[in-house]
């Protein structure tokens, strides 16, 4: 069972059988268009909510990625490395980004549930 | 597709082989052996003629602002009058030395000079350095200037500003000379309002706050109307304001940076005063700052001296930004450039430069949406999402503009509007090329409502493909030899 949790800036965390992974939104992904490269920090590293832990490269644009919440990274998607192309193709399931411990989950409060995301990208859009 | 010199290689046929030390003095007792060469570098042996005509179907292959229109936003790619290069390559200044005797090149400083006071006068800044060699250098020594002066004053003002509307290599600049950049979300207007600017700096600590990098106009092609109050605004709390200059074409000789305001400004010689750039460079980009900043500015200065000029380095300088004296030549260009328009014609560079863009933008608004309409100063940005939800995207037209001879305008930039192309078409384009574009973009509008996929058909390129992905994710940069 998981659950997504998505913020402004449009990356996602999702709780996976007791894990946290990070990424971006199907919303984000298309966006951005094809992926070409991602930028990926080392494991171990922490960041505050709101840091930017990562950059996304497409044909129209980089973007940074900001953490969620206070996080340490535990793991890193080795694979988008050579498959950025796996960002477009599944980027709320084996496009993840990062997976992360978190220090604070009460954090994830103040993020929005899909609905409320969906609805602000509706809005937007 | 054009082949490679390498590919036409033909061992024997080539004439000259200046890597053939045959019969030279090959033992100099300066080169040790194991750094030697065995054998002559595998250069390609090509005949004169075909190495003429290879490199001359290149240079046909090139597109530039020579061959046609160029309307790529925020680059102001303005014609650049031949009598800059034909000036710029006279002897006298081509084939000066950079270290001979400041004594014998007296009529360089004096050009030199008279630019750094030109400058200063258009900008409304105290001082400018010659030093920077592109813009994006300006901005990296404006922000290194900054940091000199707040590490004088014993601050740490660790932030800086900058909105989401500024020029691409803003962020970048801040953060190798060691800010923290926070970005500064633009109004429903497209512009920096000091109301949200105040909530930003209290948020990360206004005595945090290093300052501001603005583009005015911005990237949106907008007149930032609240800069006063920033300016106003971020002194009282002791920040500084850069003025990233890409965008000076829109007000020469209307308003100057300083009186908005700002500490310091960059200029792109090769975009506002008509110097080659886009790979026909290099480029230049003076720093000219209010008298606060003077004692850091990057050195050599030149200063009129007794019987002449001579360098100088200010007190406190931040060093060098550049071996010797910036991109001289460039230099020379844009002061010819200068001279030739004086102060009458700097100011018609403007008007010409937004009427032209307005004229565009009044022909297009029905057929493209745009998202910020305004009034625009020297560019605007339109969006292709109506084209997009029939399934043509802003980089299809992008390429059907190439396809029938145009340069592409800038797409998807800025990244506050979607399917973005921000068209700048510069003063120096008679109407008649404003029209041809503009008929162009209302044909692509109607095709792409009768049938999407047909428009995007590109009979007239050479490579039917262009695969911008394919190439992104695995560049082939650089050819190798087999051997080497």
């Amino acid at each position: 069972m998981a659950t997504y949790w998505f913020q402004k800036t449009h990356e996602y965390i999702a709780e996976i059988d007791g894990e946290y992974r990070v990424g971006i939104s199907e919303f984000a992904a298309q966006e951005l268009g094809d992926i070409t490269f991602v930028e990926l920090p080392e494991v171990g590293a922490t960041f505050t909510r709101g840091d930017s832990f990562g950059t996304v490269e497409s044909v129209k644009a980089v973007s940074d990625v900001y953490a969620p919440a206070d996080l340490e990274v535990t793991a890193v998607n080795e694979e988008l490395a050579d498959e950025p192309e796996k960002v477009n193709a599944d980027p709320q399931g084996d496009g993840w980004f990062i997976k992360a411990k978190l220090s604070d989950a009460s954090q994830l409060d103040d993020l929005m549930s899909k609905a409320d995301y969906d609805a602000m990208n509706k809005e937007a859009g | 597709m054009a082949r490679l010199i390498f590919d036409k290689s033909r061992p024997g046929s080539r004439r000259y082989d200046v890597a053939d030390f045959t019969g030279l003095e090959p033992e100099s007792p300066f080169v040790p052996d194991d750094i030697r060469r065995a054998e002559p570098l595998p250069l390609p042996e090509v005949a004169e003629v075909d190495v003429v005509r290879h490199y001359v179907k290149l240079s046909q292959e090139n597109f530039g602002v020579d061959v046609g229109f160029y309307p790529l936003g925020s680059c102001t790619m303005k014609y650049n009058p031949k009598a800059n290069e034909e000036i710029a390559s006279l002897p006298a200044w081509a084939q000066l030395h950079p270290e001979q005797p400041v004594e014998t090149a007296q009529g360089a400083l004096a050009l030199m000079h008279e630019l750094q006071e030109s400058l200063a006068e258009i900008s409304g800044m105290h001082a400018v350095s010659l030093q920077p060699a592109a813009g994006a250098h300006g901005e990296l020594t404006g922000m290194l200037m900054f940091r000199a002066c707040f590490n004088d004053a014993g601050e740490e003002r660790k932030v800086m500003i900058v909105p989401d509307s500024s020029h691409g290599t803003n962020p970048a600049s801040a953060a190798i000379a060691g800010f923290k950049v926070a970005h500064l979300k633009s109004d429903e207007r497209g512009m920096v309002s000091a109301k949200a600017l105040k909530a930003l700096c209290e948020k990360h600590g206004e005595e945090n706050i290093g300052g501001i990098m603005m583009t005015n106009p911005n990237t949106l092609g907008v007149f930032e109307q609240e800069v006063k109050e920033v300016a106003e605004y971020l002194h009282e709390i002791g920040a500084l304001l850069y003025y990233d200059g890409a965008n000076l074409n829109a007000s020469l000789g209307y308003v100057r940076p300083g009186d908005m305001g700002f500490d310091l400004v960059h200029f792109n010689l090769h975009k506002t005063f008509s110097t080659p750039h886009g790979g026909g460079g290099p480029g230049s980009g003076p720093v000219g700052v209010r008298e606060k900043l003077m004692p850091y500015l990057p050195h050599p200065l030149v200063t009129r001296a007794e019987g002449g000029f001579a360098f100088y380095r200010p007190e406190k300088s931040i060093g060098r930004m550049k071996l010797y004296f910036g991109n001289f030549l460039v230099l020379v260009k844009a002061m010819v450039y200068l001279r030739a328009l004086g102060v009458e014609g700097l100011k018609r560079v403007a008007e010409n430069a937004v009427l032209n863009a307005n004229y565009i933008q009044e022909r297009l608004k029905d057929a493209y949406d745009i998202p910020f309409y305004q009034r625009c100063m020297h560019e605007f940005v339109l969006s292709a999402t109506r084209q997009k939800k029939l399934g043509v995207r802003a980089l299809d037209i992008a390429k059907k503009l190439l396809n029938d001879g145009f340069h592409a305008p800038t797409i998807y930039f800025p990244l506050i509007v979607s399917e973005a192309m921000m068209i700048e078409p510069t003063e120096t384009e008679s109407r008649q090329t404003l029209d041809a574009f503009c008929d162009a973009m209302l044909r692509y509008a109607r095709e792409i409502e009768e049938d999407a996929e047909k428009f995007k058909e590109l009979p007239n390129l050479r490579i039917q493909h262009l695969d911008e992905v394919a190439a992104a994710r695995n560049p082939v940069v650089r050819w190798a030899p087999e051997k080497l």
